[in-house]
């Protein structure tokens, strides 16, 4: 059943077209993955998604709405969460409370009531945290709870961003290049992780620039250059495709 | 409780201070100033050291306050908790109202908005003498009274803004520690984030700013009671730079800090008599200093400071990695 939609998707800013006619859908509970080269267009894609950009033509359909006009926090409540390919970590707050803010709307406690700390409250701190600290542990960052997130090194803080979106019980998460930055072993780890959440049924929208991992892990790959598709297919379809090795994997041998 | 440990010390001294000293002045007079800022410098680091907002313009809200309750208690006779519940709403809707196209705007922007926004009110309270009695202020502003005892001595009114005070912390403790107050950081952490974990952002910077304006406005009510006297004065945006100044000294998103500033912005001028005419010069130079030297405030500052030397002491400690940041935005 296809989760996500985008139909004849354009961007363009001033003169510069990120993202020229795009239409691809995604089915729920696959990993599928956007690749392409520098400047192509994905985090454009992501940040459309999201509603950090407004489309300058076509639509985006989640389960069956439409996300036009939708705000990010409106996006956020369908059940869509991402991470960032620039991290945007909280780190005036530790690591567990990053992902107490992703319990946000699992939640309902509002300024009246956190200010007289009825026994409400009490009770929704509780189960915040247990969520939260779940999410951690899931990914293996549970240790560092109590930690400032700035005293984390970077393959951490992508795990937190991970941890964070998770804590939001997402239907569908959107990451920009995850392994970006990390080294082998903290790539594969990466890996083991997207493949933990895919089993849970979160469906997957994977940026990412690691062949090996993308081509590993993805149900369907989608090859976009200078804003258009190039090509679209299981990860064997795409690599034998002429036009992608031409334009895209023939510039990384 | 282990959370509130800090809040029941403070309240400790304050609560001891007037019983050893009821009659130092520097308790009772200066020490009920030093608590009526604490509400105002309280109320505003929610809005600007937890929500990373800027208000320069938060003595019209202190300002409108204290004219409600000094306009209805004089003129219209109205009961004096009754007129301080008017004056809180009234600042409800003024903050909402205003809030609406000023918190689109962001750094500078908002700090002019703030600026004008308190500059208006102060002309208005300055202009409209037929009911604010314009610049000579207004006078015979009667006392507050609970329970059939008037507030009518220094004693008293230490023991009644010591309440509200101490109720200020309590509530902002409790709101920091909430999913509420996690919004407010979360705002201040990276706004595109906490939009995507399903914050409502612009409605968070609402909330704070009209709650943090309602703080002032309570102030202003007990301060207009206090005083028995209001004038325009009081209101302008030199307090406005004044209570920024407490919160920035203290160290911002702290509200132990806010009350820290407070403490030493009110009692600067008490000791140094030189303050009088320098005073606005000094608190530039404070606020400047502070953001330049430390950034994250006096308070923090010397907690920090205290924290190493007491660790050195104890023997070495494992040193936290150094944060990597990525300044640049996702945009
Ligand atoms: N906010 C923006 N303003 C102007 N141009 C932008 C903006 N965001 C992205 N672009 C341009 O859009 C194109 C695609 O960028 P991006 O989506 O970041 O690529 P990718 O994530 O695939 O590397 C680039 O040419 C980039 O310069
Ligand atoms: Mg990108």
């Amino acid at each position: 059943m296809t989760i996500l939609q985008a139909v004849n998707l354009d961007k363009h800013f001033g003169g510069v077209a990120a993202v020229t006619d795009l239409s691809f859908s995604v089915t729920e509970g696959e990993i599928y993955s956007v690749i392409g080269p520098n400047g192509a267009g994905k985090t454009t894609l992501f940040n459309m998604l999201c509603g950090y950009y407004v489309p300058s033509g076509g639509s985006i359909t989640f389960a069956g709405k439409d996300l036009a006009g939708m705000e990010t926090h409106q996006i956020a409540a369908q059940g869509i969460s991402r991470t960032f390919q620039n991290l945007q970590v909280f780190y005036n707050m530790t690591v567990l409370e990053n992902v107490m803010v992703g319990c946000h709307m699992r939640t309902r406690t509002g300024l009246i009531k956190a200010a007289l700390r009825l026994p409400s409250v009490i009770r929704e701190e509780r189960q915040v945290r247990e969520w939260s600290l779940e999410a951690l542990t899931l990914c293996g960052l549970e240790h560092l709870a109590d930690r400032e997130a700035g005293s984390l090194p970077y393959g951490e803080l992508k795990r937190l961003e991970i941890a964070r979106a998770l804590a939001s019980d997402p239907k569908f998460l959107a990451m920009d290049e995850p392994a970006a930055g990390l080294n082998d072993t903290e790539t594969v780890e990466m890996r083991q992780l997207i493949q933990r959440l895919k089993e849970r049924g979160i469906t997957i929208l994977l940026v990412e620039h690691n062949m090996g991992l993308v081509m590993q892990i993805s149900d369907r790959v989608l090859v976009l250059g200078f804003g258009c598709l190039l090509a679209e297919g299981t990860p064997q379809e795409v690599q034998n495709n002429p036009a992608v090795i031409k334009a895209y994997l023939g510039e990384d041998v | 409780m282990n959370r509130l440990k800090g809040f029941y010390v403070y309240a400790a001294v304050v609560a001891l201070l007037p019983i050893l000293f009821p009659d130092n002045y520097f308790v009772t007079v200066v020490g009920a100033t030093i608590l009526l800022n604490v509400i105002l410098a309280v109320g505003l680091n929610l809005f600007i050291g937890y929500a990373g907002q800027i208000s320069l313009g938060h003595a019209a809200f202190f300002g409108i306050g204290a004219y409600s309750s000094a306009v209805l208690t004089t003129r219209f006779e109205l009961n004096a908790w009754l007129a301080m519940l008017v004056g809180l709403g009234l600042v409800y809707v003024i903050a909402n109202l205003v809030a609406r196209p000023i918190l689109k705007l962001k750094g500078h922007y908002l700090a002019m908005a703030t600026l004008g926004f308190g500059i208006i009110v102060n002309i208005i309270l300055v202009q409209e003498s037929s009911w604010s009695g314009g610049p000579d202020g207004l006078g015979d502003i009667p006392t507050l009274s609970l329970f059939g005892f008037d507030i009518d001595t220094d004693l008293r009114w230490y023991g009644m803004i010591a309440f509200f005070s101490l109720a200020a912390i309590l509530v902002s403790l409790n709101i920091i520690d909430s999913r509420a107050g996690r919004e407010l950081r979360a705002v201040h952490g990276s706004e595109f984030a906490a939009q995507m974990m399903g914050v409502d952002t612009v409605r968070t910077r609402t909330n704070v700013f009209v709650l943090s304006a309602m703080f002032a406005s309570l102030a202003g009510s007990l301060f207009a009671h206090q005083q028995a006297f209001v004038s325009p004065e009081s209101f302008g945006f030199g307090f406005s730079i004044e209570i920024v100044t407490m919160v920035v000294l203290g160290g911002m998103a702290s509200t132990y800090g806010a009350v820290f500033g407070a403490i030493v912005l009110t009692l600067l001028p008490e000791t140094l008599v030189v303050f009088e005419d320098y005073e606005m010069l000094i608190f530039g130079g404070i606020l400047m200093g502070g953001m330049i030297f430390m950034p994250q405030g006096l308070f923090v500052f010397l907690t920090q400071k205290i924290r190493t030397v007491l660790n050195h002491r104890s023997g070495p400690s494992p040193k936290p990695q150094d944060a990597q940041k990525t300044l640049e935005c996702d945009s």
